[in-house]
């Protein structure tokens, strides 16, 4: 196990290296200028430009950039945004708690009732709710999430004024606010940007279920199970669900790129302050440190996921530690 | 050739395949058409007025520009639709270049380009383009295409490379390699033909994916740049109206759900006939 684990290990950190690699050199074959955007609202003369680029090391070849750009990387340091002028790893830390949130309450509700479909799905194979919930589903997966966003601000927040269309905390809540409050206002303002995101992702979560369920039914066992008369809710649930989980343990990797990138434009639209924000600022302001963090962190985030899933895969599944 | 001209004919007797296939029909006469019977998707004839609510003469409305929004929805198919082909095909043909490489060669080649495979899937691909486009003052729309297009063959060319690695045990390739067959040979008249369906299906759904993509790059500004209609910047451009003339996003949306979505039906459809176990 011990050995198994240190290769996978391994591979990992040589998939971010592959990846950050790639991520350094694309930003460095774009033709655009990275202080474009800095030097375009106040033109500066070429004496202050060329101090500028040394300050952010453009005066180098790029195989120097490279060099102190891993060094930097080694010593925890991402370089300073271009924009805010603050350390990238402060502002990405600053952002990390609103998108945990957002994504982890997506995270509950997709792998809750998202698995709990697929199930049923997969138990009424071929009949009406089964047909309703797939189309209803790749009809979600179909739709972009900005747009959707901006559709659910305007009617539940704006036209009906049911719930907060923008932002995590209402600026004019008092102050003597008490927790609990605090937490009603913050839970108010989650629930447009979940249901966004949760409506363009459930697809995936229930068509993985469903597929892993329908070939367990079809296994010997389940009529075992029947046929030792045992209640269908515990045939489905304790026999077959149980065993059509493995699978969609791996669906967690695959689900998080999903994730992320819809984050970007559904914080956006709702001015939630999480890193998909800032990568949006990001590319508003052209700047391209931060840029290179946020998308740095990601990759991070893709390649972790991938690797716990295989951690959860093999300390449930044995067999797979051969392989 | 066969083998994925067999599984179109599949996908097509599938009720949600026709239904798909159908609705992907209108959406592309639509886009070739439409622009004869429609108003200038650029002209601005009452740009004083303002943006005026669906009714006649403009079935869907008018922006805040007085642009007709049904002739800039169909001139933005156009862009969507032309966009998505080139890329995917694009995609399609480095997939499988690199797919059947990889997996014909092996070895040190087939490592070297799986392992820098393995690295660009950890990078969603949203993440890619944007650090490429980041920086572009106003990237031209063929440079678009090439990129979307050159990021979104890393799956595919994992996908054919399995595909070889099981076709090459076969015993029709092992006689085409006894006989003293030339690489070149076996690959393009042995490997290829049969790795035509899963490409076909993958390629089906890349083009949803890629629609989506290209919405959402217009939707952050460094899609495609105006004045070309596109949907996302239509939306994007709707956020400053949101309340006062909510139709200036909605349409463009609907259009980019009924595009994905079709594109999506008939490549399940595909990915049915192809692989019967997925159904």
């Amino acid at each position: 196990m011990s050995g198994w684990l240190l290769r996978r290990a391994l591979q990992a950190v040589l998939v971010l290296a592959i990846a950050l690699t790639i991520l350094f050199f694309l930003m460095r074959a774009s033709p655009g200028d990275p202080l474009a955007r800095a030097t375009e609202d106040h033109p500066i003369s070429p004496a202050e430009l060329a101090v500028l680029r040394a300050r952010y090391g453009l005066d180098q070849p790029v195989s120097r950039q490279f060099v102190s750009f891993v060094a930097g990387l080694v010593r925890g340091e991402l370089g300073v945004s271009i924009e805010y002028a603050r350390p990238v790893t402060a502002l990405l830390a600053e952002r990390l708690p609103a998108t945990l949130l957002l994504g982890g309450s997506v995270l509950v509700l997709n792998f809750t009732l998202g698995l709990w479909l697929g199930v049923r799905q997969a138990v009424r194979r071929g009949q009406r709710e089964d047909r309703w919930l797939t189309a209803v589903s790749l009809v979600g997966y179909a739709t972009p999430s900005f747009w959707l966003g901006l559709v659910l601000a305007w009617f539940v927040g704006i036209k009906l004024r049911l719930l907060p269309a923008a932002g995590m905390q209402d600026p004019l809540l008092s102050w003597e606010a008490g927790t609990a409050a605090r937490a009603l206002d913050v839970l108010r303002h989650l629930v447009l940007p979940v249901l966004t995101l949760s409506i363009v992702s459930i697809a995936a979560t229930m068509r993985y279920q469903r597929t892993a369920m329908l070939e367990i039914l079809q296994l010997p066992y389940m009529m075992t199970a029947r046929a030792k008369g045992l209640p269908e809710r515990e045939v489905i649930w304790r026999h077959g669900w149980r065993n059509a989980l493995f699978p969609v343990i791996t669906l967690f990797g695959l689900w998080l790129p999903i994730l992320v990138t819809g984050s970007v434009f559904v914080e956006a639209v709702f001015a939630w302050p999480g890193l998909g924000s800032l990568a949006a600022a990001a590319v508003w302001g052209r700047d391209y440190p931060l840029l290179m963090g946020a998308s740095l962190l990601v990759a991070g985030l893709v390649v972790a996921g991938g690797f716990l899933t295989d951690i959860a895969y093999a300390l449930l599944d044995p067999r797979v530690r051969l392989a | 050739m066969t083998p994925a001209l067999t599984a179109l004919q599949e996908a097509w007797r599938k009720p949600q395949g026709r239904a798909g296939a159908a609705l992907l029909l209108v959406v592309v006469v639509s886009a070739v058409v439409g622009p004869w019977f429609l108003p200038d998707p650029l002209a601005q004839p009452d740009i004083l007025a303002g943006s005026r609510p669906p009714g006649l003469g403009h079935p869907f409305g008018t922006d805040q520009l007085s642009r007709d929004i049904l002739a800039r929805v169909v001139a933005g198919a156009r862009v969507s639709l032309s966009v998505a082909l080139l890329a995917v095909g694009l995609s399609a043909t480095i997939g499988a270049a690199v797919g059947l490489i990889s997996g014909y060669l092996g070895g040190l080649v087939d490592a070297g380009l799986m392992r820098l495979v393995d690295g660009a899937l950890a990078i969603p691909r949203l993440f890619i383009l944007l650090l490429v486009l980041a920086v572009w003052e106003r990237v031209p729309l063929l440079a678009l295409v090439i990129l979307i297009g050159a990021t979104g063959w890393f799956a595919t060319s994992r996908l054919v490379r399995g595909e070889v690695l099981r076709l090459r045990e076969e015993t029709y390739v092992r006689a085409a390699e006894a006989l003293g067959a030339a690489r070149r040979h076996i690959i393009l008249r042995h490997l290829l033909p049969n790795t035509l369906g899963p490409l076909l299906v993958a390629a089906t759904l890349g083009v949803g994916d890629v629609i989506l993509l290209e919405a959402g790059l217009s939707f952050l500004g460094l899609g495609v740049q105006p004045p070309t209609p596109s949907w996302g910047s239509m939306v994007l451009d709707s956020r400053e109206v949101l309340v006062s003339a909510p139709w200036a996003g909605i349409f463009p949306g609907l259009a980019i759900v009924i595009t994905v979505l079709s594109a999506n039906l008939f490549g399940d459809a595909l990915r049915d006939a192809v692989d019967p176990r997925s159904a």
